[in-house]
């Protein structure tokens, strides 16, 4: 360890001192870790960026103190605090020069944790107050020129949308100290015309149209005023897609044009309606809450229900992938938190464009894939292990239609006592808001994200990112769950998008509330009230809590480190009222706020894909084990073990299926089961999966929905969970939906869904849209996510995908298509076949067998068949279970049976008769037909096992103790026609060339 | 006020400071093994007074955020507030245990009497979740650990930075001489012999720490700290595959014993 003297810039204060305490005096302190990963990670990143000139890099954390503090002081500090005795260096005062430093900062009132609890321990220590504020340091050597570090800058080391930063030494980030008066202006709006009306939504990005706006200026006409900036900020707030879901409810007239030409007229009253009206018709005895509330709550156990929720962070991880996913979990726990359930579990689902993309095709304004996954996983391991929650499943998907718009779908599962979460605020409750404090971060975040991104939105939108703070919303668990516990509030939501504007306004919609944003804690002085009252700091929740109960729940929140203030009260006047002090801000009548929207009426088109005059197969000479290897190494079926990994998925200690399984624990599973703690006097556990298929909403979305939901569903099952008791959740993240085509595809997904919950007697418990995800006017690839949530009866008898036994037998359930739109090997080999295999029409049956047969405990181990087909899927469960396996494949064309895809052949592009044809070696192998699943039996159970599936199922091999993957190719019907057709074949690779195309580590190399 | 200490069931405190999130897990653990577990938040334990207690376990999570590097806030309290405490309640032969971040905080308090010693980063340089095999050395001197020597324990891994690092190459041997490696990484699927230990080959040793070693004890053998999570096998079906036994529940069993 090296201390200089320290040597303070006196005299620099930037601004006025915060508090008394803290004076102008500045001490910068850097401090280096020896073998800090940062310092290999940074030349590798610039390698791939082209900066191969790059040798080595020093990475310096600064801090910037600012007080009174001796020597002495900064020394201890230094020895207690700041530095490692075993690993660290310090410099006190100016740093060392350097070739070429950069060093950035997070902009003043981004979230710096370090900087606070630097304040705290100086506290502890007992050292005089200080200010302190940090920054990283970058010191680069080697062949390095001007253009070098510039492209370092901008594609690796600074992000302007949260970070400044600086050639050489950069001052220091503390929060912004500024005063403002408190004022509510009034924004003229009566007599602006249609045009003037639309230009004042554009300049203070409200994201309303004409319509609205004129609604919301006859309001004002009829008070005989302008409204004040915060009114309008409040009902843009109110009435965005976000919050409202005005398309969701939009009256809609589709044409649909049938692959045959026939144009049909459609009149849709609700896509929401729609989903709520499939749900209704299931009546599931075990639906508690649906639809209405933060989250879906279903029943678990006698006494314990379950809540789901899934959200999407899309534009805020576009910009900042970190802070984007990273307060996108955050979110998703707090509406867990929003229907007063203890958080369990989290999920996530993952979009990137391709992470090999050409740096010439990254349009501008775009991070690329790679830098945004790697921001993007980082941000949700760090929310996700911080607070404790297990990350158990998931999925990560690259294709270049997420290249402008990444996707970052977060979920998270709760648990509750039936029946007490409380949703009646009463007149004279207090409101009380608890956790974090109040800053300008994550302004505007509603309306924001109810807009298209394009390359300038980075300047505009800067405020609306923000970084999270995990530990705030930790305290918020722990008091939440105490709270309830103890009848202390009689509503809560969470603090999301919209703020305090959206959780009042909505928990004061039948009453009225009064708020005194005085009180409102802030980070920093100098927020608008508008700012206070919309900001979307993150960590918040709102509570209603009778006035008698507000001293113990804040004895509460001290015991567990959690801010409380109380800032105002529900009313029976019908009225939201905002004051700042003695500054009035805003007076509107809560019902202007819910019901005076006006309905949207939008229109769709949607045609469906002609059948291609002759698909172009595959080859007909084609190296099918060089095949089977590619597939297993496509970007979209290889191990995902370095990803997954990050995630603590064992913290609660209920983790009974992992993402992982086998010997070598490096098999990929189906679906999670958990087992929580609380809940261990009896057998049940919780399953988790998803389902998505994104590839096939350009060729049929009808089709692609339903596939979406086998999936999900058919993984569930593969790990143990009650055909009978799943419950679905829906996430769209569409493009512009006043687009016709991007909504017309929309709507086909949502009556492929509505479709599906009957075919599957799965009712949507919850869902979320996330539209206008288009950037520069291209369209996010239409994708929908369906999360899925069952009950294993018997944690006891839960199955995996890794094969356990030598000798075993290999059944197969359902039957395979020779289309192959939309599969991995229709990528991989660049075929152009937009035949999408149909869906399945009675899919239960089957299910229902092999849960029979898991529940029984006669199946060892089930496997889906979904991304590369059933060759992937044999091979995956040989690399899990290290055992060799030889099966033989039954060529066939469909579903018997099956009359195509969606009604009138639209999605099966009816005029290709599949029924009889043979198809190619190729689509066998890797067609990716839904509702498959594999299975592994002992010999023994060969007659039960034959006798529960009946025709739902073959035997088609066995596990064998050799080393490799076996897999043969029956001679199926005669007459093949397809232009790939091939006799049977067969293929072979060894277990070690599958797990190393797969991914997996080998331990010993 | 001092607690009237019911020798059946030991009162086990487990401290819980903002960010502390295996401690629910770890509650469990004790009470299956025979313990009175008590989650107390720091904020209400000082001024310190453990005299009530008869075993102190520093559970796993992100204290104040990991924020100046990991356990280390929590190790300035530890010091700051609860040291004086701590080190009496060792001397007096009271068990106290500390998992991931509980050990990372003893570590960087001195409270485990390795000031040359830190837990870094990871060399995988990532955050790493996984399970593992380590086994109780038959030489270490905690009298408390007596009952598991030369056992394994199989269990999970979930940590950032839980490389033990040491201030000069010697560190580590004095280490080992001085009978204060208490749990070591070994090799996947090995059964313990001298040859099993993971030898520092990831994913065995998931974090490359110094010669395979997973945790420590301190002079006196009452203090204990480990990366691994014992608390997270306790019962069979928590366990992804492999034989059964090698159950963390067993290292709790005697964390209690020696609290009665």
């Amino acid at each position: 360890m090296r201390v200089r003297d320290a040597v303070g810039r006196r005299g620099s204060a930037p601004e006025e001192p915060e508090s008394a305490a803290a004076t102008g005096v500045l001490t910068r302190i850097g401090v280096r870790t020896a073998d800090h990963p940062t310092e290999r990670r940074i030349p590798a990143a610039a390698a791939q960026l082209g900066v191969r000139g790059l040798e080595a890099c020093r990475f310096w954390t600064v801090y910037h103190l600012e007080g009174l503090l001796s020597d002495a002081d900064v020394a201890r500090l230094c020895a207690e605090v700041l530095v490692d005795p075993v690993t660290d260096t310090v410099i006190v005062g100016e740093p060392d020069g350097a070739a070429w430093a950069v060093e950035v900062a997070p902009l003043a009132g981004v979230t710096d944790g370090a900087a606070r609890e630097l304040e705290r321990a100086a506290a502890v220590l007992g050292v005089p107050p200080l200010r302190a504020a940090t920054a990283r340091r970058y010191e680069l050597s080697g062949d390095l020129d001007e253009a070098d570090i510039a492209v370092l800058e901008a594609r690796l080391l600074v992000n302007p949308t949260i970070e400044r930063s600086e050639r050489g030494e950069l001052g220091p980030s503390f929060s912004p100290t500024w005063e403002a008066e408190p004022a509510a202006p009034p924004v003229p709006l009566l007599g602006l015309d249609d045009g003037q009306l639309a230009e004042l939504s554009r300049q203070r990005m409200l994201s309303l149209d004409v319509t609205e706006m004129r609604a919301i200026q006859g309001h004002f006409n009829s008070c005989g005023r302008d409204p004040s900036d915060a009114e309008l900020q409040t009902l843009a707030q109110a009435w965005s897609e976000h919050c409202v879901h005005k398309t969701f409810k939009a009256e809609i007239h589709l044409t649909h044009t049938r692959a045959d030409g026939r144009v049909e007229l459609s009149h849709h009253d609700g896509l929401l309606d729609a989903l709520r009206r499939a749900t209704a018709e299931l009546d599931g005895d075990w639906l508690r809450s649906v639809f209405v509330d933060n989250a879906g709550i279903i029943a678990f156990d006698d006494e314990l229900d379950l809540a789901v929720k899934v959200e999407t962070h899309n534009h805020p991880s576009a910009l900042e992938p970190f802070g984007g996913a990273n307060t996108g979990v955050g979110g998703v726990v707090r509406d867990i938190l929003g229907v007063s359930a203890r958080p369990i579990a989290c999920t996530d689902v993952l979009c990137f464009g391709p992470e090999d993309l050409e740096e010439a095709d990254l349009p501008v304004g775009v991070l690329h894939p790679r830098r945004i996954r790697d921001g993007v996983v980082a941000g949700i391991g760090d929310y996700g292990n911080k607070l404790g929650l297990p990350t158990v499943n998931g999925a990560v998907l690259y294709d270049r239609g997420y290249i402008g718009n990444p996707l970052v779908f977060c979920g998270a599962v709760g648990l509750l006592p039936a029946g007490s979460h409380p949703t009646e605020p009463r007149a004279g409750d207090r409101i009380i808001v608890i956790g974090g404090r109040t800053g300008r971060d994550g302004i505007g975040g509603a309306t924001f994200s109810s807009a298209g991104l394009d390359a300038t939105v980075v300047g505009r939108a800067g405020s609306a990112v923000q970084i999270g703070d995990p530990i705030v919303e930790k305290g918020c668990i722990e008091v939440v769950e105490r709270a309830r516990d103890q009848g202390l509030y009689n509503a809560i939501t969470d603090c999301g998008a919209g703020g305090l504007s959206s959780a009042v306004g909505e928990m004061g919609a039948e009453l009225g509330a009064e708020v005194d944003l005085a009180t409102v804690p802030l980070k920093y002085p100098g927020l608008a009230p508008w700012e206070i009252w919309l900001s979307e700091a993150q960590e918040r929740m709102v509570l209603a809590v009778p006035a008698a109960r507000v001293a113990p729940l804040r004895e509460l929140c001290r015991t567990w480190h959690t801010g409380l203030s109380d800032i105002g009260s529900f009313t029976s006047s019908g009225r939201l009222v905002v004051r700042h002090g003695d500054c009035d801000v805003i007076d509107l009548p809560m019902d202007l706020l819910h019901d005076g929207l006006p309905g949207r009426t939008l229109t769709a088109t949607h045609r469906d894909r002609a059948a291609p005059a002759r698909p172009v197969g595959p080859p007909v000479a084609i190296d099918s084990e060089k095949l089977l290897l590619d597939l297993l190494a496509h970007p979209n079926v290889a191990s995902r073990e370095s990803i997954i990994r990050s995630y603590d998925h064992e913290v609660r200690g209920g983790t009974v299926v992992r993402p992982f399984a086998g010997p070598g624990a490096d098999g990929p599973t189906d679906a999670a089961v958990l087992k929580p703690l609380g809940t261990w006097h009896h057998d049940k556990a919780v399953a988790l999966a998803v389902g998505l298929n994104p590839r096939l909403t350009p060729l049929d979305p009808w089709v692609m929905a339903l596939h979406a939901i086998d999936e999900a569903f058919r993984n569930l099952i593969a790990v143990g969970a009650d055909p009978d008791r799943v419950a679905l959740l829906d996430n769209f993240s569409w493009g512009d939906p006043t687009r016709p085509d991007r909504l017309g595809s929309l709507v086909r997904a949502v009556q492929g869904c509505v479709e599906g919950a009957r075919r599957y007697r799965a009712p949507f418990v919850s869902g979320k849209d996330s539209l206008y995800n288009e950037f520069d006017g291209q369209a996010v690839l239409g994708t929908l996510l369906i999360s899925a949530v069952g009950v294993v009866p018997d944690l006891h008898r839960v199955a995996t995908s890794a094969l356990t036994a030598c000798g075993s037998d290999l059944w197969l359930v359902g039957h395979g298509s020779d289309r192959l739109g939309g599969s991995i090997v229709a990528d991989l080999l660049g075929l152009d076949d937009t035949r999408v295999p149909p869906p399945v029409t009675d899919p239960l049956p089957r299910y229902r067998a092999v849960h029979d047969l898991i529940a029984s405990g006669r199946v060892r181990a089930a496997h889906d068949v979904s991304d590369g087909g059933i060759a992937v899927a044999l091979a995956e469960m040989a690399i899990g279970g290290q055992l060799g396996l030889r099966a033989t494949i039954p060529a066939d064309a469909a579903e018997p049976g099956t009359p195509g895809g969606s009604p009138s052949g639209a999605g099966g592009n009816g005029s290709e008769a599949s029924g009889g044809a043979r198809p190619g070696l190729v689509a066998v192998l890797a067609n990716e037909a839904p509702g498959r699943l594999l299975l592994e039996a002992p010999a023994a159970e060969r007659a039960a096992v034959a006798a529960r599936l009946g025709t739902l199922g073959r035997r088609i091999g066995s596990v064998t103790g050799s080393d490799q993957i076996e897999i043969h190719v029956a001679a199926g019907p005669a007459g093949g026609s397809s232009p790939a057709t091939a006799g049977p074949g067969h293929l072979k690779v060894t277990l070690a060339a599958a797990r190393s195309a797969f991914g997996c580590h080998e331990s010993s190399p | 006020m001092p607690r009237v200490v019911a020798m059946s069931e030991p009162p086990v405190l487990i401290p819980h400071a903002p960010g502390t999130n295996r401690d629910t897990e770890a509650a469990a653990a004790v009470a299956a093994a025979g313990g009175d577990p008590r989650i107390e938040p720091v904020a209400d334990l000082a001024p310190a007074d453990f005299s009530g207690y008869a075993a102190v376990l520093l559970p796993g999570g992100f204290s104040y955020g990991d924020a100046l590097g990991a356990g280390g806030r929590l190790a300035l309290e530890l010091q700051a507030w609860f040291g004086a405490e701590l080190r009496e309640f060792a001397r007096s032969g009271k068990p106290i245990l500390g998992i991931c971040n509980g050990f990372q905080a003893l570590v960087k308090s001195g409270l485990l009497g390795c000031r040359n010693f830190t837990l870094a980063a990871n060399a995988g340089g990532r955050f790493e979740c996984r399970w593992v095999t380590v086994r109780v050395e038959g030489d270490c001197r905690s009298g408390w650990l007596e009952p598991l020597r030369d056992s394994l324990i199989r269990c999970p891994v979930a940590h950032g930075e839980g490389r033990l690092a040491a201030a000069d190459p010697t560190a580590a041997a004095e280490l080992e001489r001085a009978g204060r490696v208490a749990f070591r990484y070994l090799a996947s699927g090995s059964s313990g012999g001298a040859a099993g230990v993971a030898g520092g080959a990831y994913p065995a040793n998931p974090n490359g720490s110094v010669n395979d070693i997973a945790g420590m004890c301190d002079p006196s053998g009452a203090v204990v700290g480990l990366m691994p999570h014992p608390e997270d096998h306790i019962v069979d079906w928590q366990r992804p595959s492999g034989p059964a036994g090698a159950r963390g529940s067993a290292l709790f069993e005697a964390f209690v014993e020696a609290a009665r």
